[in-house]
């Protein structure tokens, strides 16, 4: 299988003031194709520098990157947002939404800005999208209607409308409640599941297990790369959460 | 990103916050409607000063016999004014066509058994025309009529007044005696009221300018040639051109020891419109001050909303948004707000105008060039104020705007 991304000595210092902070020295890093990575790591470690250098949000200091085939190290700032809305799908920790725009309209938002026109119909798409996160009924529904499971569902439904090569999340389940973050590694296990590559930021490290892969960084570098042993499956996981409910009960 | 699509986002961000969005227009929408209806009540009273004196014939010309000349020279070189001269000035001038012979006596008129005396103006047919008279009932002797020097003639109101007050009996057609002999009155004039110097200029017949001279005053030099000016425009050529016109005709060396003068009213109309025009500068001035204030405004409120909105900026750069995308949204928005606020002002204007013509009889027009011009403005003030703020947001880093609380 050919890797989604591959990432070779990559470093980032950025000024704190007037101190240099190395903040990656030197990772490398290969993603395929369907793969469900957890990255893992203290904070400090540079774990949301990587991840805003893989989403391109950022720019790195030196070394190589190949995202889906395409050198990203060099580009200029409107190629980086071509490639923000052509091959990658966001999810934040804070779900990110516009307010008072429907989850209709929020999903649809990285199609208002596709100069490619791969998507014809971008109504009908945003809707699938939904659909595949089961909000179809809540369509109409703006954020502040919505609970933070919810809010964090039309995010990764937006994160799909634009048919990303990967969908990277940070934090995402940092906002919610055990068993609603349980809620959203069920979706990302369902949409690795059709083929969906996904690379995951967190902290929590029972998060973690619901991923293939773990990669773990301290201090700017990987330390551990191993495939994820004991993985829990997040339906089962759930089952077994609403039977101890049912015995509290 | 497409035109259809950034303007739509505009829209809804502008229709998300009404309360703001108005807040921001209104700075337009007064000094776009200040704009227009200070120029319009400027304009208004300049048209209406304009509007009094040409109702004495702004383009008028006279020429007169000077008759009291203190260093001149013997008075065997002086010639009256005379028909030759009219035919001359006739025949030469470019500058103006309405002309008319004047001869001015007083006479003892009866009719209806009453006795008045008035001024008697012989003239020619281009004398309404002249001095704006206008006809209230009956018609102009013709120009025939002056040849065959025939005894008809026009009554201005005050002179209907006092031969036929509440009589009843039309004056059209009816016969008056002018130092006994008989006149057929044939038209009278509307009413002009009083000149600026107090005269009623009501209190006159008007005939033939032969008749006069010829059956009532005798002689054969005339009191005063009329000129009028073809336009407002040319008064001043009028004005050199008759003037070279009679030196040439009556073979005169300058015009201080010439044996006519030469007048005319347009410096009276320069002196009055051009006090009003500098007031209209004046308020349009003090409104276009308003406007830039109300650019201000739009600059100050889209500078908040780009801090405000760093979030949602941020969110759009991360989804793939370009800078020029975030700023063409902002630059958008601000260009809509002002032409809002722009089309706003322009129907209040409307309004307010309609108000001060109809209610508060102070008269003032809408005039199509300042609105065109003051609308053009609301745009230019809704780029210039929404550029630097728009740029702003465009250089946001995404990372930086999501982070943003």
């Amino acid at each position: 299988m050919k890797p989604v991304i591959e990432i070779k000595n990559l470093t980032k210092d950025y000024m704190l003031g007037s101190q240099k902070v190395h903040a990656l020295r030197g990772v490398d890093l290969s993603i395929h194709e369907g793969e469900f990575v957890a990255i893992m790591g203290a904070s400090g470690s540079g774990k949301s520098t990587l991840m805003n250098i893989i989403g391109c949000l950022d720019e790195m200091t030196s070394g190589t990157y190949l995202l889906d085939d395409t050198d990203v190290s060099s580009l200029k700032p409107d190629q980086y947002a071509d490639i923000r809305n052509q091959k990658i799908g966001f999810v934040f920790q804070s779900f990110n939404l516009l307010a008072r725009t429907t989850a209709l309209e929020n999903v649809e938002l990285p199609l208002l800005y596709d100069r490619s026109h791969r998507i014809e119909n971008a109504k009908k798409k945003a809707l699938e999208c939904l659909d595949m996160v089961g909000l179809t009924e809540r369509a109409h529904h703006e954020p502040n209607q919505l609970s933070g499971g919810q809010q964090q569902r039309v995010a990764i439904a937006r994160s799909l409308v634009n048919e990303p090569a990967i969908l990277l999340a940070d934090e995402p389940t940092g906002n919610l409640d055990s068993r609603t973050s349980v809620d959203v590694m069920k979706l990302f296990q369902e949409l690795n599941n059709q083929g969906i590559t996904i690379v995951l930021v967190t902290h929590e490290p029972d998060i973690s297990l619901y991923a293939k892969r773990k990669v773990v960084l301290l201090d700017g570098r990987i330390v551990k790369d191993e495939v994820v042993t004991k993985r829990l499956n997040a339906n089962e996981e759930l089952k077994r959460l609403k039977e101890v409910d049912d015995e509290v009960a | 990103m497409k035109w259809l699509n950034i303007l739509k986002v505009s829209l809804l961000s502008i229709m998300k916050n009404k309360m703001r969005s108005f807040l921001t227009s209104l700075g337009i929408i007064i000094g776009v409607c200040s704009v227009i209806v200070m120029v319009g009540v400027g304009r208004g009273s300049s048209k209406q000063i304009e509007q009094n004196i040409q109702s004495m014939g702004t383009n008028m010309i006279i020429v007169g016999n000077a008759r009291f000349r203190f260093r001149g020279v013997s008075s065997s070189d002086r010639n009256e004014l005379s028909f030759d001269d009219v035919e001359f000035l006739q025949e030469n001038g470019k500058n103006f066509t309405d002309i008319s012979a004047n001869v001015r006596t007083s006479a003892q008129v009866v009719a209806n058994g009453n006795n008045i005396n008035t001024s008697i103006e012989g003239v020619e047919p281009p004398y309404l025309n002249i001095r704006k008279w206008e006809i209230e009932t009956g018609t102009m002797f013709t120009d025939r009529d002056v040849t065959s020097k025939k005894k008809v003639c026009l009554l201005g109101q005050t002179v209907i007044e006092e031969l036929y007050g509440d009589s009843g009996i039309d004056p059209v057609g009816s016969r008056i005696r002018i130092r006994n002999t008989p006149f057929k009155v044939i038209g009278t004039l509307k009413e002009k009221g009083e000149n600026q110097m107090g005269h009623d200029q009501d209190d006159l017949i008007l005939m033939p300018v032969t008749t006069a001279l010829y059956r009532l005053k005798g002689g054969t030099s005339l009191d005063q040639i009329y000129i009028s000016a073809n336009s407002a425009e040319v008064v001043d050529q009028a004005i050199a051109e008759v003037e070279q016109l009679m030196l040439r005709a009556h073979e005169q060396a300058d015009l201080e020891n010439a044996d006519f003068w030469v007048r005319s009213q347009s410096e009276l109309t320069d002196m009055m419109t051009s006090t009003a025009d500098t007031m209209t500068a004046l308020l349009a001035a003090i409104a276009g001050v308003s406007l830039i204030v109300g650019g201000i405004g739009i600059m100050n409120i889209m500078l908040v909303s780009v801090t405000e909105r760093t979030r949602e900026i941020g969110i759009r750069l991360s989804v793939g948004a370009r800078g020029k995308d975030v700023m063409m949204q902002f630059l958008t928005e601000s260009i809509v707000l002002s032409m809002i606020g722009g089309i706003t002002g322009i129907l209040l204007a409307f309004g307010l105008i309609f108000i001060l013509n109809n209610y508060a009889g102070l008269p003032a027009v809408a005039e199509p060039k300042i609105i065109t011009i003051s609308f053009l403005f609301a745009g230019f003030v809704g780029v210039f104020f929404g550029w630097y703020p728009a740029r702003k947001a465009s250089r946001l880093n995404p990372i930086d705007a999501l982070r943003y609380e």
